[in-house]
């Protein structure tokens, strides 16, 4: 690995060195390194780009990471991981994609996930979307996910993008089984012309299934942002969406969340809110001896965190 | 010392000017403890505004331990050492109450500091610190964490506009202990904009700002028996009707 590639998996992965446990690093359309261990095992697919992860039942403090880096301009990959994570087990699985494109061409990388999570699992999920380079080519990424939750199992689920991709068409699909919980936390910052769509659809299928939606966002320049966060009950159930966006420059937002229940029982709440940053907060932090583009960033970063 | 000479602040609007603050001249001594009261609209706020540079004066000069500070930023005025307490503090989204305090004293504070902090102002800080400051918090929450907040500076000049609004009557005794502590430890000068009779008992001098000017000063003893007389026995309705009068 160069110090491009150490630099691209340290931002979508937090990753210095390679990782203990169960991993699978993939660079410019190839597996780089990969290690299964006794309870984590990791399979590449036949006849398409992408691996299986399975976990065995009752796996617990445990990780997986699963990297992704372009580094090569030019690189358009798509790539299939289906996740089976056992009953009863406790993970981490930590995900992400970096791109540097340092040429004229584009790169592009779809993952499409599917995580199917056994009887009382909980996996803790983060996903970092980056991209860097000074190349023309633009940096795009499509991800689409999928999550059936078994009965009694919790999957947190944090997306992050901040800065540095072109073009993202982001489609989430999650199904929470009876006494099962889904907690999704989105950031999201576009800046120049970028442009981002999410889509997320959340059925609450089992009775007592609970689930959260929490989008914060950030708007600048000339960006362009669409966000369609929709909760469904299809039985008794708690489903409470909150999309939050910070708005600056010439960028557009649109944020429309959808709730639906088809059972009387269903308690579903939708909040959305797009404003710029309030003046009396800036005049605050410069009040504490910041310069206005320091309380602008403090700001920032305190939203997105 | 702060020294300031013929303010003034006036706003435009639809072709007429109206004066908010006219000619205040006001010289306070280091170290000095004045709480600023008057009527409302009278030019408190604005004169407090003016001193930190959240509002730009139309004529006249503040000067800060010898330091013209009448056109500087915000930030450099804080940066020398004025803090202001805010009378509506804003909410942040995702800032917890440690990152305000740590902006607030610019560097990363002990654990026994923060607790100490906050305990000035009567909160506890193992149910604090990591809490986001918005819109959870309660009126009185958010005041006092302001208040924190102008504590953490080692400011030598700060200024709150109205402290006790918005907190509740037993966290209001904590308060009046905070400001007490402050003015005996006699290191920074205190500007305090207030209402309240006990905050107005401990002061050095009291200013009385009504209509853009200064109206009175002098201790306490000299200007609280003003203060009621004006705001009490001045009142038409409570005076006894005159035979034959109408």
């Amino acid at each position: 690995m160069n110090d491009i590639d150490r630099s691209l998996l340290e931002a979508v992965a937090s990753l210095h060195e390679i990782p203990q446990g169960a991993y699978n690093i993939r660079k410019d359309g190839q597996s780089e390194a990969r290690n299964s261990t006794d309870e984590i095992r990791i399979i590449p697919k036949e006849g398409v780009d992408g691996i299986e992860i399975h976990i065995a039942p009752g796996t617990v403090n445990q990780s997986v990471h699963i990297p992704v880096i372009l580094a090569k301009s030019g690189i358009q990959e798509s790539v299939v991981n289906d996740f089976y994570i056992g009953e009863g087990s406790d993970v981490l699985i930590v995900a992400g994609c970096g791109i540097h494109n340092s040429g004229s061409e584009d790169s592009a990388h779809s993952g499409v996930h599917t995580f199917y999570v056994g009887k009382g699992a909980h996996v803790k999920y983060v996903e970092k979307h980056y991209g860097q380079g000074e190349g023309t080519g633009s940096r795009i990424m499509n991800p689409t996910t999928a999550v059936y939750l078994e009965e009694g199992a919790t999957m947190e689920m944090d997306m992050t993008q901040i800065r540095g991709i072109d073009s993202t068409n982001r489609e989430t699909t999650i199904h929470v089984g009876k006494g099962a919980e889904a907690v999704l936390t989105e950031r999201l910052l576009t800046h120049g012309t970028q442009k981002a769509e999410s889509k997320v659809d959340i059925f609450l299928d089992g009775e007592d299934s609970t689930a959260r939606i929490l989008s914060r966002s950030v708007g600048q320049d000339d960006s362009e942002q669409v966000f369609f966060p929709c909760m469904t009950g299809n039985d008794k159930c708690f489903g409470h969406v909150q999309c939050d966006s910070i708005i600056m420059g010439n960028a557009k937002i649109s944020s429309i969340p959808a709730i639906r229940a088809n059972c009387t029982d269903a308690q579903l709440i939708h909040e959305a809110a797009i404003g710029k940053i309030a003046g009396d907060q800036l005049l605050k932090l410069m009040t504490l001896g910041l310069t206005e583009e320091e309380a602008e960033e403090h700001i920032l970063n305190g939203f997105l965190k | 010392m702060l020294k300031i000479q013929n303010l003034q602040y006036s706003v435009s609007a639809e072709g007429k000017t109206t004066g908010i603050l006219r000619g205040i001249d006001l010289t306070v001594e280091p170290n000095h403890f004045m709480v600023i009261t008057g009527p409302n609209g009278g030019g408190k706020t604005t004169l407090a505004k003016c001193i930190m540079g959240l509002a730009q004066p139309t004529g006249g000069s503040i000067t800060w331990n010898d330091t013209d500070i009448t056109h500087l930023t915000i930030t450099e005025r804080a940066k020398l050492g004025v803090r202001y307490g805010f009378q509506h503090p804003p909410r942040f989204k995702g800032i917890t109450v440690r990152d305000l305090l740590t902006v607030a004293a610019g560097r990363k504070l002990s654990h026994s500091e923060e607790c100490g902090l906050l305990t000035q102002v009567g909160l506890c800080a193992k149910d604090y610190l990591d809490r986001e400051v918005n819109t959870s918090l309660s009126g009185g929450e958010v005041k006092r964490i302001e208040i924190a907040t102008v504590l953490a500076g080692n400011a030598n000049l700060m200024i709150f506009d109205e402290p006790e609004a918005g907190i509740d009557l037993w966290s209001f005794s904590r308060l009046t202990e905070t400001f007490g502590a402050l003015r005996d430890k006699r290191n920074a000068t205190i500007l305090v904009i207030s209402h309240q009779e006990r905050i107005l008992s401990m002061a050095d001098s009291i200013l009385m700002v009504s209509d853009g000017k200064i109206a009175d000063r002098g201790t306490p003893a000299e200007i609280l028996p003003k203060i009621v007389k004006d705001t009490v026995f001045s009142c038409k309705a409570l005076e006894p009707k005159t035979e034959g009068g109408n």
